[in-house]
């Protein structure tokens, strides 16, 4: 099965769900009186899931199991992703889900040092004598213009100091 | 008029005003530039400072010149890094990026520069000639027109796609409609499809969307293929700012048209800087012929200069429901009519009467603000673009966190980073299968603008009626069924050819 067209099945199960929700579950929780008004917060989505299953069935239907995905220059080929740098790829989604995770409970601080150094770490660099001081600079840069500048609150260190 | 007009040169030339203009333009440029950082943001956060000026027409001017500044920042991050701060430099990013991969990041910023000066300069030029007509014209357009004219917007996604691709596109566009639909809407207090995580109450940030579309695709990207950024132009000398004759020839009546067009759309309120841009990309590309017409996407400066035009324009048509109506076109100028109010000043038909002085002072600042934009931005775009000299090692860390930054800046909350980063995966599976991801934004943003309208429209009609009984409606509608099935009936006589 093509990539796009494995797209388009899941758009499609995406708006059946969708669908069902607006047309059952939404319509079931309406109050009495709300029933005899001519927009409803279910009227959009019952539209936009009716279009969907429309639209993502010609999508799957124009796709075919056996259509190419044409690479232009420059462009990724997803049948070759081994060939490309994967796994630098995945272990920095993994450093943003975990900056996530910590940046409230280590603080901005500590979370966005670890974050630059751990990210050119990844990508392959190795002079530390660099890294560590552009991390730890623009670190304490970035939230100076953010929480003194601009107001907006950053908590800065752990949640035990 | 005349006299009023006087009064106003008078005080947008004082000393205080054009330190206020200068001020309001450098502050916006440079935060502008920060990812996740727009003009509403931006504004919101000067208000304190505006009114402690105290001076309405000081006040009022310092904004208006962050709001310029912001727009042009927000190009700056489209064209350099991807990563648009805002929805209305969204189209930017489609030619503009492309050309600073090609290593021509100096001559996009100088060709943003320049459109976004004329659009403009041209919009205050109509705004101080039609602003009272303009206001009259703005009324006469209804829910069910703001409907139909979301609906013109939507079906420009003809505009992004190559032939054969219409139909991911309008599924990309409905995908991001239904995104949208997240969260309680303006009219109903229930949340919808929040699937129980409170989070997603206030539905999903537009920042996060555009990040995890635009900004997250490109960076992953640069790591799964080093040799990207060496053909891509990051890491190459930033070459001549210059454009030629030709280019300039080429952009000259695109300029021209996105002024006006892009003025007219700012005009209605709910339309503004996003649509107006989108719009003025899509008739441009429609118009396009032949070769002119594939460039569109691959870095021509006609698809640069549109939208950078037709936004700046706009920004200077949203003033005039603004000052002539007191009905704010946009987020942004709502904020900016919270802080007039703040300010004791009511906007309305009797601003021009009453206080003439800082009307006119506002509409002339913007010929100066315009003036200083271009100003300090030219002479700093090789220091701007040589941000792509950075090593790979360094930046793509550095672009991901800025993304990250954008997200939770906006919301406080570190569910957005975890949203985003699902969301940039998909996005950027997606892309793989070469899904256009652009109508998934579009969609995002209008969705709510949507059924707002529809809401209204049908609320007014009692049905759907209004779609086939208001006729400004109905040829709306007509005109965006004839955009979406453009590229097929094109085709179709090019295959019979």
């Amino acid at each position: 099965m093509t990539l796009d067209r494995a797209i388009a099945g899941i758009f499609l199960v995406l708006c059946l769900v969708y669908g069902y929700t607006a047309f059952v579950t939404m319509e079931n929780g309406l109050l009495p009186f709300e029933r005899n008004m001519v927009f409803l917060p279910n009227t959009m989505p019952k539209w936009l899931s009716v279009l969907g299953v429309i639209i993502g069935t010609i999508v799957l239907i124009q796709t075919g199991p056996n259509a190419q995905i044409q690479i232009n220059d420059g462009e990724i080929n997803y049948r070759n992703i081994r060939n490309y740098k994967l796994t630098q790829a995945i272990l920095l989604i993994v450093l943003m889900i975990s900056y996530a995770l910590l940046l409230r409970p280590i603080g901005f601080i500590g979370a966005t040092t670890m974050f630059l150094t751990v990210g050119g770490i990844v990508l392959g660099e190795r002079r530390f004598k660099f890294l560590l001081p552009v991390a730890i600079l623009t670190t304490f840069i970035i939230w100076y213009l953010v929480q003194e500048l601009l107001d907006i609150f950053l908590k800065p260190w752990p949640s035990f100091f | 008029m005349l006299e009023g007009i006087m009064q106003g040169l008078e005080a947008a030339l004082s000393i205080q005003n054009l330190i206020m203009v200068v001020a309001g333009c450098l502050i916006g440029t440079f935060i502008g530039m920060l990812p996740g950082l727009g003009p509403m943001s931006i504004i919101a956060i000067m208000i304190p400072v505006a009114i402690k000026v105290g001076d309405p027409s000081a006040a009022l001017i310092l904004l208006a010149g962050v709001y310029y500044g912001a727009i042009f920042g927000g190009s700056t991050s489209s064209i350099l890094i991807n990563a648009p701060g805002i929805a209305g430099t969204v189209a930017t990013a489609f030619d503009g990026y492309p050309m600073a991969r090609r290593g021509q990041a100096g001559k996009a910023l100088t060709i943003a520069a320049i459109a976004s000066f004329a659009g403009g300069t041209i919009g205050a030029i109509l705004l101080m000639g039609f602003a009272p007509v303009l206001a009259s014209v703005a009324l006469l357009f209804h829910s069910a027109e703001y409907f139909a004219l979301m609906i013109v917007g939507l079906s420009a996604i003809a505009a992004f796609t190559g032939s054969g691709n219409v139909a991911k596109a309008i599924m990309m566009t409905v995908l991001g409609l239904i995104l949208a639909t997240v969260g309680e809407s303006a009219q109903f207090n229930a949340p919808r499809f929040t699937m129980g995580i409170s989070d997603l109450q206030s539905g999903i940030s537009f920042i996060t969307l555009a990040m995890a579309i635009f900004a997250l695709p490109e960076a992953l990207y640069l790591v799964l293929d080093p040799e990207r950024s060496n053909t891509t132009g990051v890491g190459n000398e930033i070459r001549d700012l210059r454009i030629t004759k030709s280019e300039a020839k080429q952009i000259a009546p695109v300029i021209g048209r996105q002024s006006i067009q892009g003025f007219l759309i700012g005009v209605m309120p709910g339309a503004g800087a996003t649509i107006a841009s989108f719009l003025g990309y899509a008739v441009e590309r429609n118009i396009a012929k032949g070769e002119e017409r594939a460039n569109f996407g691959k870095g021509s400066v006609k698809g640069l200069a549109a939208p950078e035009t037709a936004n700046n324009a706009a920004c200077t048509g949203s003033f005039v429901p603004l000052l002539t109506l007191g009905i704010p076109g946009s987020g942004t100028t709502a904020i900016l009519l919270g802080a007039l109010i703040a300010l004791n000043v009511t906007p309305g038909p009797r601003l021009m009467i009453d206080h003439p002085a800082i009307f006119w002072a506002v509409i002339i600042s913007m010929y100066v603000g315009n003036v200083v934009l271009l100003i300090l931005n030219l002479p700093l775009i090789p220091y701007i673009a040589k941000l792509l000299l950075v090593p790979r090692n360094y930046l793509i860390p550095f672009i991901l966190f800025f993304t990250m930054m954008g997200s939770y800046i906006g919301q406080n909350n570190s569910t957005e980073l975890l949203l985003l980063t699902g969301m940039g995966l998909c996005a950027t599976i997606m892309r793989f299968a070469r899904f256009p991801l652009a109508p998934m934004l579009i969609g995002f943003i209008l969705g709510q603008m949507l059924e707002d309208n529809f809401s209204r429209a049908m609320n007014l009609a009692d049905g759907v009626s209004f779609m086939w009984q208001r006729p400004m409606t109905a040829v709306l509608l007509i005109l965006a069924i004839m955009l979406i099935f453009l590229p097929s009936i094109r085709e179709m006589f090019a295959k019979l050819r």
